[in-house]
């Protein structure tokens, strides 16, 4: 099965009923599979004039209670950067998938890249939290992708599945289970605002036509929705909640493999480079050289790296100029080594392999 | 080497044998001449024509994003003016980037007055990415996303029509035009970089590869469309209809069964009703613009 296609499976399979998306290479399979499959499962599939009007789709769905996504690539993803900010702040759940390609603008729409990581941490205006979750197989695409929709309803918060064009046009023989977990959407206490949120910083999601005065804003609002813009504490405290419910979680939301922990060298992967770590890995079968390969990489799981208690240097193999080795960075003392691959290819692990020789 | 001067659209591209859309390109740029300025937006025309050694433009040419080619040539005629020059610019956008996911864009050039000729290649649905349908897409013709089947004959929208609101912006020139009809697409042209203040056209352009049918047809296709009523060459000046094709009509069917786009409205059996559908839209176009030709008694 093609990543592309395991990534319309999986959300298919977590009950994913609303998809509106725009044709970009090279996510374009994703759509003309929901496109296919939904009517048959009394989904929606629609087609919107945009990627601006892609993300606003699926953020009008999900207040309906539908579990809603959307697909693109790098473009696309610029566009709907303002809506992915709404979504934040509106806390509205839904997954938005990346197939990144090479950037900037229209780039290499056929070649791979991570070179949105950051877009995807920053990239709206504002202070902010979101998940994202990076697949390095086509099995991940479907696992992933399912588990997307579980994270963004019990956070209320924008998922990104961040893949790339190498995991999305994989062909790989995959495992699909009986049924994929789904944690349900928690919904609204009954005499409870709208916006008051539980214990774990997330209010229960009072769904459009469940009997609740539902007033939606992307402005700065009160616990009942209502806008309130101009009262400092009031900002203050919403931003720092919308902030501190995903990075409270932040080791629960985790989801990493770690091999050779007392190794000295450490490779830190996220998607494709991770499939060329482990073969090195394998290759050289020695226990000085560790592998933390990251399905989680927002919030980044920096407590992870503490794992490694006898760590030298961490190596970061990336398809971008090094945007993940630098938040490792803010995290350790030891020398953070980034290596950066532009162009659409992935490291291959002789050219790992080289790298270690020049840094034994 | 020749003597003939090289065609301002330059052949050995990588367009599809039979493409509609690079003929427009060719046909464009020889009736619009050597001072013209290319705004062109992602599509097929910017992939099939532009990467080196096969590059096809001979005059200046810029590709916008998908969505923004008219807001791009805005700061062009602007600044063009500003500077005294004299140069013709073209937006150039296939109908995905036209009536879909560019018309903000347009609407803002259009609705500011920007002297320029926006000419939309309609080939009817998203060709680059593999034939997503468009806001341009024919009713009940099968794309990628809207996939002829158990719930559905196809696209069940007819096509949106951005003439008509064009020329409610008040645009002085707007005209409809076909590959098929190579002098009067060339006249088209002619008259919109001429004309000052924001001008469009729409020609339709056959796509062997999206619409299913062999490269050698285009012409043949494009004509069926017309002599089916399913497309109407027409200008509009201010407003006004002023000039239409007419036609002997055909019924839609003969235009149908050339393309696999519609092979299922045949296939397991005929569906009269959709067809009858389609015949409609023919009619009804039939009827708005007076196309047929009425024979005196």
């Amino acid at each position: 099965m093609q990543g592309n296609i395991a990534c319309a499976e999986g959300a298919i399979a977590a009950g994913c009923r609303f998809f509106g998306g725009y044709p970009i290479t090279p996510s374009t399979e994703i759509a003309e599979h929901m496109a296919l499959k939904l009517p048959k499962v009394d989904g929606v599939f629609i087609q919107m004039e945009d990627e601006l009007a892609s993300m606003a789709s699926i953020i009008g769905a999900s207040w309906t209670g539908m579990r809603s996504m959307t697909a693109t690539s790098g473009p696309g993803f610029s566009l709907m950067m303002e809506n992915i900010g709404f979504a934040v702040m509106t806390e509205t759940p839904c997954v938005v998938v990346n197939i990144q390609r090479g950037g900037p603008s229209t780039g290499q729409p056929t070649m791979g890249a991570q070179g949105d990581m950051m877009q995807c941490r920053f990239g709206s205006h504002g202070d902010y939290s979101v998940i994202a979750l990076s697949p390095a197989s086509v099995q991940e695409m479907y696992e992933l992708t399912a588990k997307a929709f579980n994270l963004a309803d019990e956070f209320r918060v924008p998922v990104f599945l961040m893949s790339d064009e190498i995991v999305g046009h994989m062909r790989e023989r995959i495992d699909i289970p009986d049924q994929v977990p789904i944690v349900q959407r928690k919904s609204l206490q009954k005499g409870t605002l709208p916006f008051h949120p539980d214990a774990d910083l997330v209010p229960g999601f009072p769904r459009f036509g469940e009997g609740y005065g539902v007033h939606v804003t992307g402005l700065t609002h009160d616990e009942r929705g209502y806008p309130c813009a101009t009262s400092p504490g009031l900002h203050e405290d919403l931003v720092m909640r919308l902030v501190n419910k995903i990075e409270s979680a932040r080791d629960r939301i985790a989801d990493y493999s770690i091999t050779n922990p007392e190794a000295e060298t450490v490779f830190v992967t996220y998607g494709p480079p991770a499939r060329s770590v482990e073969q090195v890995v394998r290759d050289l079968g020695r226990d000085d050289i560790g592998h933390l390969r990251l399905r989680v990489v927002w919030p980044f799981p920096e407590s992870a790296l503490n794992l490694f208690a006898s760590a030298k240097q961490f190596l970061v193999p990336e398809m971008n100029m090094g945007q993940v080795a630098r938040e490792i960075e803010r995290h350790v003392d030891q020398p953070v080594i980034p290596i950066p691959k532009l162009g659409g290819n992935l490291h291959s692990p002789d050219e790992l392999k080289a790298r270690l020789e020049v840094l034994r | 080497m020749t003597d003939e001067p090289c065609n301002l659209f330059d052949v050995g591209h990588r367009a599809c044998g039979g493409c509609g859309a690079a003929l427009a390109a060719r046909l464009i740029l020889e009736a619009a001449g050597s001072n013209t300025i290319v705004v062109s937006s992602t599509g097929c025309m910017e992939v099939f024509s532009t990467p080196y050694p096969e590059t096809s433009w001979r005059v200046p040419w810029i590709h916008s994003l998908f969505e923004n080619n008219s807001a791009v040539a805005s700061g062009i005629v602007a600044s063009l003016k500003k500077q005294g020059r004299t140069e013709k610019v073209i937006a150039l956008g296939g109908d995905g980037a036209t009536v879909d996911i560019g018309m903000l864009c347009i609407s803002g050039a259009f609705e500011r007055g920007t002297d320029f000729t926006y000419i939309c290649y309609d080939n009817e649905a998203y060709m680059n990415t593999g034939i997503q349908r468009s806001g341009a897409t024919p009713y009940d013709a099968s794309t990628t996303t809207s996939p002829a089947g158990k719930c559905s004959f196809g696209n069940s929208r007819p096509k949106k029509d951005l003439p008509a609101i064009l020329a409610a912006h008040g645009a002085p020139y707007v005209a409809t035009a076909s590959v098929a009809y190579p002098a009067d697409f060339k006249k088209k042209v002619e008259k919109a970089v001429n004309t000052p203040g924001p001008c469009y056209i729409q020609v339709h352009a056959p796509c062997c590869t999206g619409w299913g049918f062999e490269g050698e047809k285009t012409i043949a296709i494009g004509k069926l469309a017309i002599e089916t009523g399913l497309w109407v060459n027409y200008e509009m000046e201010n407003g006004e209809v002023t000039r239409v094709k007419k036609v002997r009509r055909k019924p839609v069917e003969a235009y149908l069964t050339e393309q696999k786009r519609f092979r299922h409205l045949f296939r397991p059996t005929k569906n009269d009703v959709e067809i009858a559908k389609i015949q409609q839209i023919a009619d009804r176009n039939a009827e708005r613009y007076g196309t047929d030709i009425v024979l005196k008694k």
